[in-house]
């Protein structure tokens, strides 16, 4: 028997012997193609997604065992949640402020030396708790593809052109109203491996912080009347039409400039907190 | 979607609260932070709450695994915890550390076979006699909502069996909660995200705390 090993070992992610850390990125790996990509056609999943839907009713939330999405196949808790209450450290968020976030973070059409490719676009709205008031001083961060739909990153090998003068990321830090606003490129649409022909709706990653750790969320603010809705198993895991109608944004003219930007509105609700609120905190909503 | 406070028709739970909005997945391109660039979410030092070079630096570190026993290698991990003297941080910075402050809150994107490591410090507990955990949030593509859980310290076993949390579950699902601690003072827990066959019994316990659904989980 050889004693060399046979196959990969999977701790070999810490520094080698030669003392050099290893790439944070490579395509040596085979996760770059998702195993569980398949070939199965749009009309197959739309089928799954239909008699998914069809037994379900009054969802506020995805379904983190969504077949139709294939990745979410090994991806998912199988065992029920544990309810729980929130004890101390839960019931407090991480601070942050204009110590971490400059303020013209909120601008991604301002990070080259030229003006990004696309059409430029404020979004704006409100980060509110379950009990409407506001969450104030508090991190956003977004990101993005560019307007031809390819993202800044290294796995991203949708053929589309990268723009010299686009990130695709931005962080704010709310108002006392718990307001945001990003200037930015309205993204593309892009082609994803799921199934064959598979097309994300264009949307904006957002991520964000509540006054509890509790409510610290992920989501994807997509565009009105975008015609993928439909066929998109990641915004289809959300089974209630009221429900997924959250994750859009209002086209607002309020919003829009004159020769300068369009503009859209979203709101978001973050789950009720859970700390008793003093009076002073409170303040008024 | 505009959400009007004052509007008696804006959809509410049945406990009378806002309908949150929905999650979605981290997806895949959120992000990757190395020593010359940085790109979305992950940051520089965002997995260093100490530095590792602090005289109490604890290297909290494991393997985040699908429901095959493979490693995600696309998986985004935060940490919040109080700091060594049970103490709830409040200081702002945890963006641009200045390898001062402790701020609670670190980042890590794992690596490309699923390894996560912070560099922080044992917090202690936030009230006596109280069992000194690390809160512990998980984010990846394929999963489609954030999913919370719990890495309790292992030390102080009699807090550990008054714990709440702890004591309303079995045993083999509450060693999925605490860390081992390794003789060079290291914390380690393995988070599975789903645990099938053989590795059934390894599936993380993940919380639902009150106000958000995980609809048919």
């Amino acid at each position: 028997m050889s004693k060399e090993p046979t196959a990969v070992p999977r701790s070999s992610g810490a520094a080698d012997q030669s003392g050099q850390a290893p790439a944070d990125e490579s395509f040596n790996n085979s996760h770059v193609l998702d195993p569980a990509a398949t070939q199965d056609s749009q009309e197959t999943i739309d089928a799954e997604m239909k008699q998914i839907h069809d037994a379900a009713s009054g969802e506020t939330q995805p379904r983190v065992n969504f077949p139709p999405y294939r990745s979410s196949l090994l991806r998912h808790p199988t065992k029920s949640m544990h309810h729980a209450d929130p004890e101390t450290i839960e019931l407090w968020s991480p601070a942050f402020g204009h110590r971490d976030v400059h303020t013209l973070e909120s601008d991604l059409t301002i990070q080259g030396n030229g003006e990004p490719l696309g059409e430029r676009i404020v979004v704006r709205g409100k980060i509110l708790d379950g009990d409407g008031r506001p969450v104030r001083g508090q991190l956003v961060e977004i990101w993005q593809a560019n307007a031809a739909g390819r993202y800044v990153h290294k796995r991203d090998q949708h053929p589309a052109p990268l723009d010299p003068n686009f990130t695709g990321i931005g962080r704010t830090i709310t108002g006392d109203d718990g307001s945001y606003q990003f200037t930015t490129i309205k993204p593309a649409p892009y082609p994803w491996k799921n199934h064959h022909n598979a097309w994300r709706p264009a949307h904006i990653h957002f991520s964000l912080f509540g006054t509890d750790f509790t409510q610290r969320m992920i989501t994807q603010m997509y565009f009105p009347g975008d015609p993928l809705f439909s066929l998109d198993p990641i915004y289809q895991s959300i089974t209630d039409q009221k429900a997924r109608d959250r994750l859009v944004a209002t086209y607002d003219h309020n919003v829009s400039t004159h020769e300068w930007n369009t503009g859209y509105y979203w709101d978001i609700v973050l789950s009720g907190s859970n700390r008793t609120w003093m009076e002073d905190e409170e303040g008024d909503h | 979607m505009r959400v009007d406070v004052n509007d008696p028709n804006a959809d509410r739970t049945a406990e009378g609260k806002l309908v949150p909005t929905p999650g979605q997945t981290i997806g895949p391109f959120f992000g990757y932070a190395n020593g010359y660039e940085q790109v979305h979410l992950p940051f520089r030092d965002g997995h260093h709450l100490v530095p590792p070079t602090h005289p109490d630096a604890v290297r909290l570190t494991g393997t985040v695994y699908d429901g095959n026993g493979d490693p995600i290698p696309d998986a985004m991990l935060e940490i919040w915890q109080a700091d060594q003297n049970g103490e709830i941080p409040q200081e702002t910075g945890s963006l641009v550390r200045d390898g001062w402050t402790f701020t609670g809150w670190g980042r890590c994107a794992v690596d490309n076979v699923g390894t996560y490591t912070f560099s922080t410090v044992n917090p202690g507990p936030t009230e006596d006699g109280k069992a000194p955990f690390i809160h512990l949030v998980v984010f990846a593509r394929g999963l489609l909502n954030k999913l919370h859980t719990r890495i309790y310290l292992p030390e102080d076993t009699e807090a550990l069996a008054q714990d709440p949390l702890l004591s309303s579950l079995d045993e083999t699902r509450r060693q999925t909660l605490i860390a081992e601690r390794r003789p060079d003072g290291s914390l380690h827990l393995d988070i599975w995200v789903q645990g099938q066959g053989e590795h059934a019994d390894k599936e993380t316990v993940f919380l639902q705390f009150p106000g958000i659904d995980y609809p048919q989980n």
